[in-house]
C-alpha cells in the first residue's frame, strides 16, 4: 500500500485494492492515503481512476454528461462487456432517457407520499421496540436493522408474502456486482439465479398489491409516462436498492449510538434530533461506499487529464470524511450540519429513495430513544463483506428499558 | 456581494452576505441557520429548505420548475402561494435585499 509517485500525466499511481477483504476490515487508513495522494489517483490493480476528496467526488457526481452512468456504475464497462442483468433504466441510464424514468420514481416516492405512509412506518417502529424490550438481549442487525425494514418496505411495495427471503440476497448480489471480478462478485452472480427469478416475477403488474409503490409505478403506464415493458424494470430498482441500503443505514445508526453513549444521551434528551442522528450515521458510516462513472470524452479534472472511456471510482465514504470539507470528520455528532454529504450521492442520480430511508431512520431512532435508556454491545460485532455496501452481519446488544 | 435576509418564525431576522451567486439555501446552511435543513444538499429532491418569499420579491424570482412545484406539495409546513424551495433561488445582484421567511418546521 504505497503511493509510487507521479507518472506522465501527474496522476499518482497507487497499488491499493479497495475491494479486498483487508481493506473492508478497516478502510479508513486507505481512504486517507487516497485523499492525500492527490485530487485524482490511478489504481493499477483495476486500471481505474479514483477520486476520494469531497470536491472531486461532488464534481464528478454533478457532471453526468462527462461522467456517464449508461456504461455501468460498477467496474464493468457496458460498452465492452455484457451486463450480468438487463441494465437499470434509471441507475444505469443518462439523460434524456434517465430524466423520464427518474420523474416516475420521484413521483412515487415524493414528500407527499411520505406524509401518507408516515404513521404506518412509525407504528411499525413502535411494534418493533415492543418486541425488542421483550427480548432485552438480541442481535441489533437481524432483529432490528433487518427486521424493521422487512416489516414495512415489502408491504409498502405491495409484494406477496411468499418468497420475501430472496430480497436481501438479491440486493447483496446487485451491490457485489458493481465490484471487480473478485470472489465476492463471482460467487454472488453464480448463486443469483433463484433470486433473479423471484424478483422478475414480483415486478409484474399482477403480482403487486393495489396502492403500493409497485402498483403506482405500473399506473404510470396508463398515464403514458412509461411503457408496459419499462414498468417491471423500474419496480426492480426499488427491489434492488430499497431494502438492503436501509438495513445498512439503520444498522449504522444503531452501531454509532451504541458506540457513542454521549450521543445516545443527547438523542434521549431531545427526540427531535433523531432525523439528524440517522443522517449523520449515513455520513459517518456511508453504507454505500463507492460507485463508478465512465468518461464520455477526454476531460481535465483538478489538473489531471483523463481520456475517453475511462472508469472513475468515486469514494463516497472518503469524501464524507474529507477534512477539507468537514470539521472533526471522524466524530459522530448528531447535531452536525450534514447537508451536502454524499452518502446518498448528489446530482441527477442522487438516491431516489432517500426520503423513505430518512423516514425509516427517523421513526425507528425516535421509538428506540423514547423507550430505551441504554444500549450495550455485549459481543464482538461481525462485519458483512460486500463490494459496495458497508455494514455489519451481527451486533449483539443488551438494552435497558427507560 | 448581494445580501439577503432570513426571518425566523419568531420574527427574529438575520442578514447574510452571499458569495459567488450561491443559492439562498447554501447561504443559510453556511451560516448554520436551523430553519433550513436542506437534507438533499440542493438537488431539489427533499423539500426541507422551504421558505415563504416576501410578497414584494415574488415576481422578481426565477420561474419555478415542475419538480420544485411538485415537491412543494409535500412540505411539512403549509404550502402558501409565496412558497419556494430556497435551493432553487440563486442569488444574483438583482436579488440584493431579498427577504425570505422560514416556516415553523421542515420535516
Amino acid at each position: 500500500m504505497t503511493a509510487s509517485g507521479s507518472v506522465g500525466s501527474g496522476v499518482p499511481h497507487l497499488d491499493v485494492d479497495p475491494f479486498d477483504m483487508k481493506f473492508f476490515a478497516d478502510p479508513y487508513p486507505t481512504h486517507e492515503l487516497l485523499r492525500e495522494a492527490g485530487p485524482v489517483v490511478y489504481l493499477d490493480k483495476w486500471k481505474v481512476y479514483g477520486v476520494a476528496r469531497y470536491a472531486e467526488v461532488h464534481a464528478v457526481l454533478n457532471d453526468p454528461a462527462t461522467f456517464c452512468s449508461s456504461r455501468g456504475v460498477g467496474l464493468s464497462d457496458f460498452k465492452k462487456e455484457t451486463p450480468w442483468r438487463p441494465p437499470s433504466l434509471i441507475l444505469e441510464a443518462d439523460p434524456p432517457a434517465h430524466t423520464r424514468t427518474r420523474a416516475v420514481l420521484s413521483k412515487v416516492l415524493s414528500p407527499t407520499v411520505m406524509k401518507q405512509v408516515r404513521d404506518r412506518f412509525a407504528a411499525a417502529a413502535e411494534e418493533r421496540v415492543d418486541a425488542l424490550i421483550e427480548k432485552s438481549s438480541f442481535d441489533a442487525i437481524t432483529d432490528l436493522a433487518e427486521a424493521y425494514p422487512l416489516s414495512i418496505f415489502p408491504d409498502a411495495l405491495g409484494l406477496k408474502p411468499e418468497g420475501r427471503e430472496h430480497l436481501i440476497p438479491y440486493a447483496s448480489v446487485v451491490f457485489n456486482a458493481f465490484g471487480p471480478p473478485n470472489r465476492l462478485r463471482q460467487e454472488a452472480i453464480e448463486r443469483s439465479t433463484p433470486h433473479q427469478a423471484y424478483v422478475a416475477e414480483q415486478c409484474q403488474r399482477e403480482n403487486l398489491a393495489p396502492g403500493g409503490f409497485g402498483a403506482c409505478i405500473h399506473a404510470q403506464v396508463d398515464e403514458g409516462a412509461i411503457t408496459a415493458t419499462e414498468a417491471p424494470l423500474l419496480v426492480r430498482s426499488l427491489l434492488s436498492a430499497g431494502l438492503d441500503t436501509t438495513v445498512n443505514g439503520i444498522g449504522a445508526a444503531v452501531y454509532c449510538l451504541a458506540r457513542f453513549p454521549d450521543q445516545w444521551q443527547r438523542l434521549r434528551n431531545d427526540l427531535s434530533l433523531a432525523r439528524g442522528a440517522f443522517e449523520e450515521a449515513v455520513r459517518f458510516e456511508s453504507p454505500v461506499q463507492t460507485f463508478f462513472r465512465t468518461t464520455t470524452r477526454e476531460v481535465e479534472l483538478s489538473g489531471a487529464r483523463i481520456g475517453e472511456g475511462e472508469k472513475v471510482l468515486m469514494f463516497l465514504a472518503a469524501a464524507n470524511r474529507d477534512p477539507r470539507r468537514w470539521d472533526r470528520p471522524d466524530s459522530y455528532d448528531i447535531t452536525r450540519r450534514t447537508s451536502g454529504h454524499v452518502g446518498f450521492g448528489s446530482g441527477i442520480h442522487m438516491c431516489v429513495g432517500q426520503l423513505v430511508a430518512r423516514l425509516e431512520g427517523e421513526v425507528m431512532l425516535t421509538a428506540l430513544a423514547r423507550r430505551i435508556a441504554k444500549i450495550e454491545i455485549t459481543g464482538e460485532p461481525k462485519r458483512r463483506f460486500n463490494n459496495t455496501l458497508r455494514g455489519l452481519d451481527s451486533l449483539p446488544v443488551t438494552i435497558t428499558p427507560a | 456581494m448581494p445580501a439577503i435576509t432570513f426571518i425566523h418564525p419568531d420574527g427574529k431576522s438575520i442578514r447574510i452576505e452571499t458569495v459567488g451567486g450561491e443559492s439562498a439555501m447554501r447561504a443559510a446552511t453556511r451560516h448554520g441557520l436551523d430553519g433550513i435543513l436542506a437534507e438533499c444538499g440542493g438537488n431539489a429532491m427533499c423539500a426541507t429548505c422551504h421558505v415563504y418569499v416576501d410578497e414584494a420579491w415574488l415576481v422578481r424570482l426565477p420561474a419555478m420548475a415542475d419538480d420544485e412545484d411538485a415537491l412543494l406539495d409535500g412540505t411539512a409546513a403549509e404550502r402558501l402561494p409565496n412558497s419556494r424551495l430556497s435551493c432553487q433561488i440563486d442569488i444574483t445582484p438583482e436579488l440584493d435585499g431579498l427577504v425570505l421567511r422560514m416556516p415553523e418546521r421542515q420535516v
